[in-house]
Order: structure tokens, then sequence, then C-alpha cells
């Protein structure tokens, strides 16, 4: 393993984010703040509680993913993207690096802003509600898969893309529409009954409902399937970047 | 001495069916320069790609060093530095974080001496913060250069490293490679610019169409392609050729008062001899003497048309 190109490829990686570090650490706190007028305020006013949950605490770990997810993706996709589009990624390939390297340079760094993101989402929101963590291992764990499971996809996604509108379609068409449907601002058992059985193909479901109940103990599915579910999209992910790895898939011609 | 960078049968098709590479093979030696010419789209950027490991070869083999570029291409790379033909750099990056990644990639630890002295020698020093894309086009190719050299390579690629460069960084890039030279790094160059190989090389390679033609010792392949001319300047304005002087194929400049008599070097009898001795015989009084060598250029102009006929 050549662990000092992983190392240059994170720290490059991780300079992007801190040129703009101001920029990365503002929107997380403006858009949470916004979440906690517009939807705890407007909407908490007519929901007082959801399954014993002050809305505004209940809808934290909803808000947390659904930032972790997108920020992951987009980070990682466009990392790798990037390169590729401007050319730079000819260094990459010259280097004596294989590709598991620059997977984890990239990926390690785009799960890192992701968590970040998150910490700073749970942070703000600690300042609006109170939030208690009743399965803090559980929690880290959600959270931890989730950045990496997500920035594989959008490294995926960036080696897919061949256009700017490419690499912003999947996550502004498939992503942002399954984590909002995804029970991240409601509880599923509060939807019509086919609505509840429609719902149960959105694997975001199934990441949110074990995140929440990390943080209250309460959870639309049981806590084995949310488990099973962000280890199978982790381990998927890992496999589709094998496949690229050894055709060399859009990356060598 | 065992060649450093050896190909055998390099073949590169790519994805669309086009043949770039025709069974490339051709050994470096170690510490030597070598510079390939070739008209564009003849195959130089595929070349170099193809062993830098950009792109994939369809058949054949390469090693750098004695190591496969495909089966050993960690170490293989490792003594691979490329500058591409194309300005690629990260738009918002500062100079000496660009250098610092290219050092990192190759597995090298940090070693800001080093990363100095390259900034420096390439008159880049002053520039290290500046954001890559607030530099000029020539600094950006400084910039390109300082990468590749960051991880000390023992072969370094340059693809057309000054085309549409300005004079002096031409001047100090033609330094540059003197200075590695004589620290022993090979190097392999693409030009359009004759003039470049010819001052700078050691031996010659002419690549058209996907063909490597010829690879020859750059002043054996002068010697031996090269024709001469002699240019006899006399002391009279004369209006044709003198009858006398009919046999010897001499033409007249165009005010009067010279002679061009072409001859190969190769012949056996240059015939100059005869060709003083006639031009005294027919009373004309020699002013001076001149000899040209001709250029790469007309070789290569030569080479490549007779390969389209
Ligand atoms: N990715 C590619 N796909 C198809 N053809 C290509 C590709 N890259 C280069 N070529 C073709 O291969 C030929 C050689 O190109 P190149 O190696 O860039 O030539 P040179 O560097 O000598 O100008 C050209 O005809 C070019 O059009
Ligand atoms: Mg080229």
């Amino acid at each position: 393993m050549n662990w000092t190109a992983v190392a240059a490829i994170y720290r490059f990686e991780m300079a992007r984010f801190f040129r703009t570090f101001m920029q990365s650490f503002l929107s997380p706190v403006l858009s949470t703040s916004l979440y906690f007028v517009v939807f705890g305020a407007a909407i908490g006013s007519r929901i007082q509680e959801v399954e014993g949950v002050s809305y505004g605490a209940f809808i934290v770990p909803g808000l947390i993913m659904l930032s972790v997810m997108t920020q992951a993706i987009s980070n990682a996709s466009f990392g790798i993207y990037f390169p590729k589009f401007i050319g730079t990624i000819f260094e990459m390939l010259s280097a004596p690096v294989s590709f598991l390297e620059i997977v984890l340079g990239y990926v390690g760094a785009a799960a890192t802003k992701a968590l970040f993101i998150g910490i700073v989402i749970l942070f703000t929101a600690s300042f609006f509600v109170d939030i208690q963590i009743a399965h803090p291992g559980a929690m880290v764990l959600f959270l931890l898969l989730t950045c990496l499971s997500f920035a594989l996809l959008g490294f995926i996604l960036g080696i897919w893309a061949r256009s700017f509108e490419q690499l912003q379609l999947v996550p502004l068409m498939i992503v942002t529409p399954l984590v909002f449907l995804g029970g991240s601002f409601y509880s599923i058992t509060m939807l019509p009954p086919i609505w509840q059985k429609v719902t149960m193909f959105n694997p975001v479901v199934y990441l949110v409902s074990g995140f929440r109940w990390s943080f209250f103990g309460i959870a639309d599915v049981p806590i084995m399937f949310s488990l099973l579910a962000i280890a199978g999209f982790t381990v998927l992910c890992m496999a589709v970047i094998w496949w690229i790895f050894k055709t060399g898939w859009r990356i060598r011609n | 001495m065992p060649a450093i960078l050896s190909i055998r049968d390099l073949c590169k098709t790519y994805d669309d069916g086009f043949e770039a590479l025709k069974s490339i093979t051709l050994d470096i030696e170690e510490g030597e320069i070598l510079a390939l010419l070739g008209p564009n789209g003849a195959g130089k950027t595929t070349l170099i790609s193809t062993i830098c490991g950009i792109t994939t070869p369809t058949t054949g083999s390469v090693s750098v060093g004695g190591h496969d570029i495909l089966t050993s291409y960690r170490a293989a790379r490792a003594m691979i530095g490329l500058v591409p033909q194309e300005v690629a750099l990260e738009p918002f990056e500062r100079v000496i974080n660009t250098v610092r990644l290219s050092r990192g990639l190759f597995g090298k630890p940090r070693n800001d001496a080093h990363i100095e002295d390259i900034l420096r020698k390439l008159s880049l020093w002053d520039k290290k913060d500046s954001q890559l894309s607030m530099l000029s086009g020539g600094m950006k190719r400084r910039v390109l250069i300082a990468k590749a050299l960051s991880h000390e390579p023992r072969v370094l690629f340059l693809d057309e490293p000054t085309a549409g460069v300005d004079v002096e960084l031409r001047k100090d890039m033609w330094d540059i490679v003197a200075d590695l030279k004589s620290s022993g790094v090979t190097i392999i160059l693409t030009t359009h610019y004759i003039e470049e190989a010819e001052a700078i090389a050691d031996h010659v390679g002419i690549i058209t169409k996907g063909e490597l033609l010829l690879v020859e010792d750059k002043a054996k392949l002068m010697a031996q392609l090269g024709q001469k001319q002699i240019e006899v300047q006399v002391s009279e304005v004369i209006t044709s050729v003198p009858d006398a002087l009919q046999d010897h194929a001499l033409e007249l400049t165009p005010s009067g008062e010279a002679l061009i008599y072409t001859y190969d070097t190769r012949a056996e009898r240059t015939g100059i001899t005869k060709l003083l001795n006639d031009i005294a015989a027919a009373g004309l009084i020699l002013r001076d003497v001149q000899t040209r060598q001709s250029s790469l250029e007309d070789i290569f102009v030569g080479l490549v048309s007779g390969e389209k006929s």
C-alpha cells in the first residue's frame, strides 16, 4: 500500500474544503436553523409530539441524514469528476497508486466532510431542542456507515458522469426525493396504509429509522433491518467499485 | 548498458477502432535524450500515455528499469515523471500544494528542501503561494514541470514542452534538460520544433501515422541523410552558369554573385575537387566558399513526404 499517496490525496481534497471553510460551516448552520423555523415552528405548532418525542427533536436525525447523504454524494462525486473534467486525472493514472488507494483518498475525504457537517447540524440543533441520544454507539455507527456508503456512491457517480448535468442528475432526481419521502420529517405510521407499504421499497426509510432509533429508541422498522440495509448498501457500493477497478470502466481508455 | 526503457511491439487501438500505434519497438539507454519528432496526430502523445499508464496498451510490452508497466506498475511508474502536452491544473489550488501532492502521490516522503530547490530553479519560488488560475500560460507549464520533477524521476517525458511558450521559457527549458541530463536522468521529449531536437537531443526518432520510421544518433542521422551545399562566391556578377561548368548541376543565386552546388555526403565522391578546379579553369575568381549542412527539418520533411508517396 502506498499510504503516502492516500494521505496526499486526502490532504489535497480536504484543502478544497478548508479553502471554503466558512461556507462549509455556515451553510449547514443556516439551513438547520431555517428547518427549525419552518418545520419546527410552523408544523410543530400543529404536531406537538410524534410517538412521545417533541416534533422539533423528532426531525433532527432525519435532518442530519438528509445533509450527510447529499453532502457525501456531492463531495465524492465532484472530487473525482472534477479532475476528469479538467484533465488533472492524468496524474492519478500515471502515479504508482492502485485504484484502492485513489478510492480511499477521495472517499475518505468526502466522508470526513459529510461527517463534519453532520456534527455541525447536531450541534446547531441542540440550541433549538433538547436532544438525548439513547444508543450513542449505534448512532456513531449509523452516521459513519452512512458517510462512507454515500461517499462510495458519490465516487461511482463521479466516475460514471460525463457531464455536470449527469453529475447533478442522480442526487437531484433520485436521492433527494428518496430522502424527503423516506420519513426524514415524519413517522411513516402517519401515512395512509397503502403509502406505508410503498414506502417500504425506499431504502432511505431503513437508514432514517435506524438512525432515529439510536436517538429516541423509536423506529418505523426493526433495527436489525436498518443495520442490514446500511451494511448491504455499503457492500453493494464496494462491489461496484471493485468492478470499476477490474475493468477500468470510464477511467482508462 | 541495458536499456532503461524498452518497448516491444507496442500497439494501441482506440475504442473507436483507430490504430494509433502500430507495433512500436524501441530501446532507450539510461541518461540519453531522445527527441520524438512527428507531425500532429502521429501518435506521440499516445505512445507516452501508454508508457505512463494513462491508456492501456492493446498488445505488446513496455518495461522501465526492467519493471513491466503492467505487472510491476508501481516500480515502473515510480521511476517516471510526466509533463503532459495539455496544461491541466486544479485552478484554485496553490502552486506549492499541487507540487507537494505530486510528490506524495509517488510515495515519496515530504521534502521541503527538494521542492524549494525545484521551484527556485524554475523561477517559481516567489509564486509558490499563488493560485494556479492566476498564473500565465508559461508559468503553468513550469508548474507542470515542477510537479513532474517533485518525485525525483529517473525517466522524464516531456510532451511538446515548448509548444506555444515564449523564447525565455524555451531557453530555460533547454537549460533544465541539460541539467537533468548531467544528473543522469533519461529524457524523452516530443516536439514539433526540429531545432529543438537538433539543439538538445542525442537521438532522434521519427514517428508518423503510428509507426516509428527510424531512431538514429542525431549526428549520424544528419551526416547520413543530410545533404550539404557549397556556396561559391565569385568576384564578378554572372548572368548564367558558364558552359564549362554545365556538367556540375549548379544553381546560380538570384543576385548572380554565387554558385550553389548540392552534394550528398554519403556519396563516394563529392565532386568538390573537380568543381573547384573547373571553376578556376573557367576563369572565375573565388571570393569566398561556404558549406551548409541541411537541418533536421529538411531531413524530416524529406522522410515524411517520402512516406506519403
Ligand atoms: N481517445 C482517443 N480515441 C480515439 N482516437 C484518439 C484518441 N486519442 C487520440 N486519438 C487519435 O490518435 C492519433 C494520434 O494522436 P496523438 O497520439 O495525440 O498524436 P500526436 O501527439 O503525435 O499529435 C490521432 O489521429 C488522434 O485523433
Ligand atoms: Mg501530442
